[in-house]
């Protein structure tokens, strides 16, 4: 996949993950892709929320080794 | 993204655990793009007071209140559990452990995130409290301007 920027929120609580997300995806365009990165298990129901609310693209989701990773293109 | 929503959380209570659930709703609804404002009543007032003393002049009354209250967001107790400040002290403890953002810092972000702080000034008249002892960069306001933002607020909230 295209990533045009990382975000990296590994290790960070509620409600540090969304916040940084939010201000990450404020850095790119309109259709670029943002690749988060975190360790919070409350994070999977918390980013599809936010991103279907907030008018963005859960393009796809991973969980490895404890680590969830996902591409939200910005709408 | 159509016109933007709005959150509103009246926070009452001086309580540690409480005014970070609050904190933490703000930040995630300011990070759902929401105009947050927070209105702080009665004992939430503390949260919002400077650390350490803060000269003002005050009658006796008023002075003997703001010794009695917690000065600043550090220093509140906790709603269960407290134990005469054991509590705040172990739970701070196990929030560094899982780097959960302290109050302190939720509030730092919060005004970061162009977060309304407001101060309803009739129960800062009631404590005693002057404007100098609470934080630069909040608004004071009353009932109605409380009302205006909530009657068409997505998320209300009293905490």
């Amino acid at each position: 996949m295209n990533v045009d920027k990382q975000l990296d929120a590994k290790g960070l609580a509620c409600p540090m993950p969304i916040v940084k997300t939010k201000k990450a995806i404020g850095e790119i365009e309109s259709g670029q892709v943002l690749e988060v990165a975190t360790t919070d298990a409350g994070a999977k129901q918390d980013l599809t929320a936010w991103t279907s609310s907030t008018g963005h693209t859960l393009l796809d989701d991973k969980e490895e080794n404890g680590v969830f990773t996902f591409w939200i293109q910005k709408g | 993204m159509s016109e933007t929503k709005k959150t509103n959380i009246i926070l009452f209570s001086g309580d540690y655990d409480k005014a970070m659930a609050a904190y933490i709703i703000a930040n995630g609804a300011a990070a759902y793009d929401h105009e947050v404002t927070i209105f702080h009543t009665f004992w939430g007032l503390n949260a919002l007071r400077k650390d350490g003393k803060v000269e003002a002049q005050k009658g006796f009354l008023e002075k003997m209140f703001g010794k009695m209250m917690p000065k600043g967001a550090d220093n509140l107790g906790l709603s269960k559990m407290n134990m005469a400040g054991m509590g705040p002290k172990m739970i701070k403890k196990v929030m560094k452990k899982h780097n959960a953002q302290t109050v302190p810092e939720l509030i730092e972000m919060a005004q970061m995130q162009d977060i309304n702080l407001v101060a309803c000034q009739m129960t800062m008249d009631l404590l005693g409290f002057q404007k100098e002892e609470l934080l630069d960069d909040i608004t004071y306001a009353g009932v109605a301007a409380y009302l205006a933002d909530a009657e068409d607020g997505n998320v209300n909230l009293f905490i």
